[in-house]
Parts: structure tokens; C-alpha cells; sequence
């Protein structure tokens, strides 16, 4: 997996490109998510438009980085999210737990 | 190549590389025997979380321990065999992910994806260890979440 972080407004806009799968981007998304809030970046929007596979493990990654992120004062939020994995968190009804965002524009005013 | 009789094995190691080996074999089967992209998409992601399991759970990532998938197409059923050569476990000890005590939870949604994906999910034991599990869809009764469970 590659992360193309970018800062938009004061939010840390992350484009994800690749795999979420057990032992291929799940740890990877956890230490970039672990680490922002000590950047002082508790703003995180996660570009999902380039994810191309993932799995139970890069679902529970997410739960983890969204848990991670709220924890510490901050606020996680999805943008563009691949019609499979809107599939994948709706019939595990996280989609109630995510605001999930189509305009990026949008996003970043949201926070 | 008879479709409706078709049987593919394949063993691999307990590396989770060698995982999507076995997803696109079970992708591949499925567009052969006419089945669409996502229909076939989402079998295949019930069999990567199958052997995920197997490789993590079952055999706790012990490389010299193998992970058996063996696949059989006969009348549009579609029956998935994976095997381990771990100690197994009690299924009814896994938490319902649905739960809201659970929703949160960063493990926990293998087997409920596989039950989502597929018509029936079953495991079996060996005495002497090892834990098989079968997963069976019938392919002429559509796939994918929107047309199955949900």
C-alpha cells in the first residue's frame, strides 16, 4: 500500500493507493495512523479511491485507526470509498460509525 | 474441460502471500462457469479469509505447516474445501460482529464475511488436529451480498 499524505486547510488528506490485506498495508495503515495525532494531525481525511483490495484485516485496521484517532481528540473521516468496500462496511453496519464523503471540498469543510 | 465437474487443489505454505493465489483461483473458477465479476469477487474474498484464517489461526503462521484448498464444481455448486493443520477451535466462541459490543472491534469479521458470501460455512475437526472447512454457494442462485443475505 502507498499513503500520499497532503495537508488541505489544517486536515491531513491521505490518498491510499493499493492493498489493505492481512500482512500487505494493514500494519502500515496502522503506524501512519498511529503517528499523525503525535504530528499534532488530528484531522484525517483518508482518500480511498485508489484501494484496490481489502480485506477483514483492513477493515479492522480502519475501525482501529478511526478508535485511534477519536481517542486522542482528532476526527477520522472517509472520502471515495470503492463500491466494494462501501459494500463490505454496510453489511458490517460501520457504515453508521464513518461519516463518508463524494466532494473532498466538502470533506475538509466538515471538520 | 467439463465445467460441472470440475476439481482444482492446491497446498501452499502458511504465508499470507501465498493467499491471493488461492482467491484468484476461486475467482477464476467462478468467471469460467459464467458467473459475473462480482459474484465472483466476493467468493473469492470468502476463500481469502478462509485461508487467512487457516494460515493466522490455524496454523499461527508456522511455515512449515501447509494450508489444503481443494475447489469442486458440480451442477453450479460450487463446494470450497480448506484444511489446516492447526488445533482448531470452538466457532461458537466467535462474537457476532453485528453486536454492538462488537462493532467496534478490530478482529472478528473473517467468518462473518464468509457467511455473508457464501450459502453455508461448516467446520470439521480431526481428532488427531487440523480443521477443515467447507464452504458451499450454488452459482445459479446469484451471488454477492446485495443478492444473497442482505
Amino acid at each position: 500500500m502507498k499513503a500520499t499524505p497532503r495537508t488541505v486547510e489544517s486536515v491531513e488528506v491521505i490518498k491510499l493507493d493499493g492493498k489493505i490485506t492481512i500482512g500487505s498495508g494493514d500494519q502500515q495503515l496502522r503506524e501512519i495512523i498511529t503517528n499523525a495525532p503525535n504530528q499534532g494531525k488530528t484531522k484525517i481525511l483518508l482518500d480511498m479511491s485508489g484501494v484496490t483490495t481489502i480485506d477483514s484485516s483492513g477493515i479492522g485496521e480502519l475501525v482501529g485507526s478511526y478508535t485511534t484517532v477519536t481517542n486522542r481528540g482528532g476526527k477520522l473521516k472517509l472520502l471515495h470509498l470503492p463500491a466494494k468496500l462501501n459494500e463490505l462496511l454496510h453489511v458490517t453496519q460501520l457504515i453508521t460509525v464513518f461519516e463518508v464523503y463524494e466532494n473532498e471540498q466538502e470533506a475538509v469543510k466538515s471538520f | 474441460m467439463d465445467r460441472d465437474g470440475e476439481r482444482i487443489e492446491i497446498t501452499i505454505s502458511s504465508r499470507f502471500e501465498n493467499i491471493e493465489l488461492v482467491q484468484v483461483i476461486a475467482e477464476h473458477l467462478c468467471e469460467n462457469a459464467g458467473l459475473d465479476e462480482d459474484g465472483s469477487h466476493w467468493i473469492g474474498m470468502a476463500v481469502r479469509e478462509a485461508v487467512a484464517n487457516a494460515i493466522k489461526h490455524g496454523n499461527k503462521l508456522d511455515v512449515r505447516k501447509k494450508v489444503n484448498a481443494t475447489f469442486h464444481l458440480h451442477d453450479h455448486e460450487l463446494e470450497i474445501k480448506i484444511s489446516d493443520e492447526g488445533a482448531g477451535f470452538d466457532p461458537a466462541t466467535i462474537g457476532d460482529p453485528l453486536n454492538p459490543q462488537n462493532l467496534m472491534k478490530t478482529s472478528g469479521r473473517g467468518i462473518f464475511y464468509m457467511k455473508t458470501f457464501m450459502d453455508q460455512v461448516r467446520y470439521s475437526f480431526a481428532p488427531g488436529g487440523g480443521t477443515s472447512l467447507v464452504m458451499t454457494k450454488n452459482l445459479a442462485k446469484g451471488t454477492g451480498v446485495a443478492s444473497s443475505k442482505v
